[in-house]
């Protein structure tokens, strides 16, 4: 691609930057992988593009800090927290130091806590039950689950989680015994809460990677239980 | 370290209060009672820190327990129910 057609076909309002555009920190001219010449930019991502190269240009942000973001993002994923539970799950140690010291635990399996905040593990048990939600804007443990889910953000399930947890729970197929008790955790952005869920029976001798399948991202906000064993092909 | 004013056990009531600033304290828990459960760490000061301060010096947070039927005087789903929040020293006042 080259420069001039590039900042043509970008900058379509006739808004020219001024000096050279889509250059590196140290000089080299670069391009943007995936966008094809003859691709055809909506004016949002074209503002959006627009507004990176300036925040570049202006010495706010580096070259690379936008790519890093995407990249730290793209390792968020429910995986991590399922990684965690499935080997609490056959490692009573490993269990007991995930509980005792979640974070340092988190960090030494290799997760970045977000904000560097603390993360509290609840485990639920045959007499709890733990619901997470933040009453107040959607504090979530990121860096175990991922971005959190549109339903986790929303007043209705903010408002829903407090008032009636088991209508909620109820909504996503999870039906208690009335005498477990239902603990709903009102997340503060100081700290993330992870729900450590209860292993499903059936499951004994399962390997870590086996079992770390049936650990659901809403197992472990507590609206929800694992799969069962037979619900996943194995 | 500054001495706490609340042991684990303790029944505290959240301050009814609604000051002009951003504070994390939800509604629903003011002038209800709850069961400090643990003391969880200092952590900076979320009221001034939303507004440009430092959020120093830090502040005692506690873990509290509240009955679901203490919040909410209609609820029917089971009288066992618990709901857990993390608050501020100065929101709670021995019950």
């Amino acid at each position: 691609m080259s420069e001039g057609k590039d900042r043509g076909g970008f900058y379509d309002t006739g808004w020219q930057p001024a000096g050279d555009v889509h250059r590196d920190e140290d000089g080299r001219p670069h391009d943007h992988p995936g966008l094809q010449e003859d691709v055809v930019l909506g004016v949002r991502a074209s503002r959006a593009l627009a507004m990176h190269e300036l925040l570049v240009e202006k010495g706010v942000i580096g070259g690379h800090d936008v790519d890093d973001a995407i990249e730290l993002w793209s390792e968020r994923v429910p995986s991590n927290g399922a990684t965690l539970v499935a080997k609490a799950w056959v490692d009573p140690e490993f269990k007991a130091r995930l509980l005792e010291h979640p974070k340092e635990t988190v960090v030494e399996s290799g997760f970045v806590p977000e904000h560097n905040a603390d993360i509290i593990v609840l485990e639920n048990t045959s007499t709890v039950q733990h619901m997470v939600v933040c009453t107040l804007c959607s504090c979530y443990p990121t860096a175990l689950l991922g971005p959190p889910p549109d339903w986790y953000k929303s007043f209705s399930y903010r408002s829903r989680a407090v008032t009636e947890p088991r209508a909620v729970m109820s909504e996503f197929g999870l039906e208690l015994e009335e005498d477990v008790e239902v603990r709903v955790v009102d997340s503060n952005s100081e700290l993330r809460f992870l729900v450590l869920p209860r292993r499903p029976a059936g499951t004994e001798g399962w390997s870590e990677e086996r079992l770390a399948t049936l650990v659901t991202r809403d197992s472990m906000i507590g609206v929800s239980a694992p799969l069962s064993p037979d619900s996943v092909q194995n | 370290m500054p001495e706490l004013l609340f042991s684990p056990g303790d029944r505290v009531l959240v301050r009814d209060e609604t000051p002009p600033h951003h504070h994390r304290t939800p509604w629903y828990v003011k002038a209800r009672r709850g069961v400090v459960l643990e003391f969880i760490g200092m952590y900076l000061d979320s009221e001034t820190r939303a507004h440009g301060g430092s959020g120093l010096p830090e502040l005692p947070m506690y873990r509290v327990e509240f009955d679901q039927t203490e919040l909410w005087p209609e609820y029917a789903e089971s009288p066992g129910d618990k709901l857990w929040v993390d608050l501020y020293e100065h929101w709670l006042q021995r019950a």
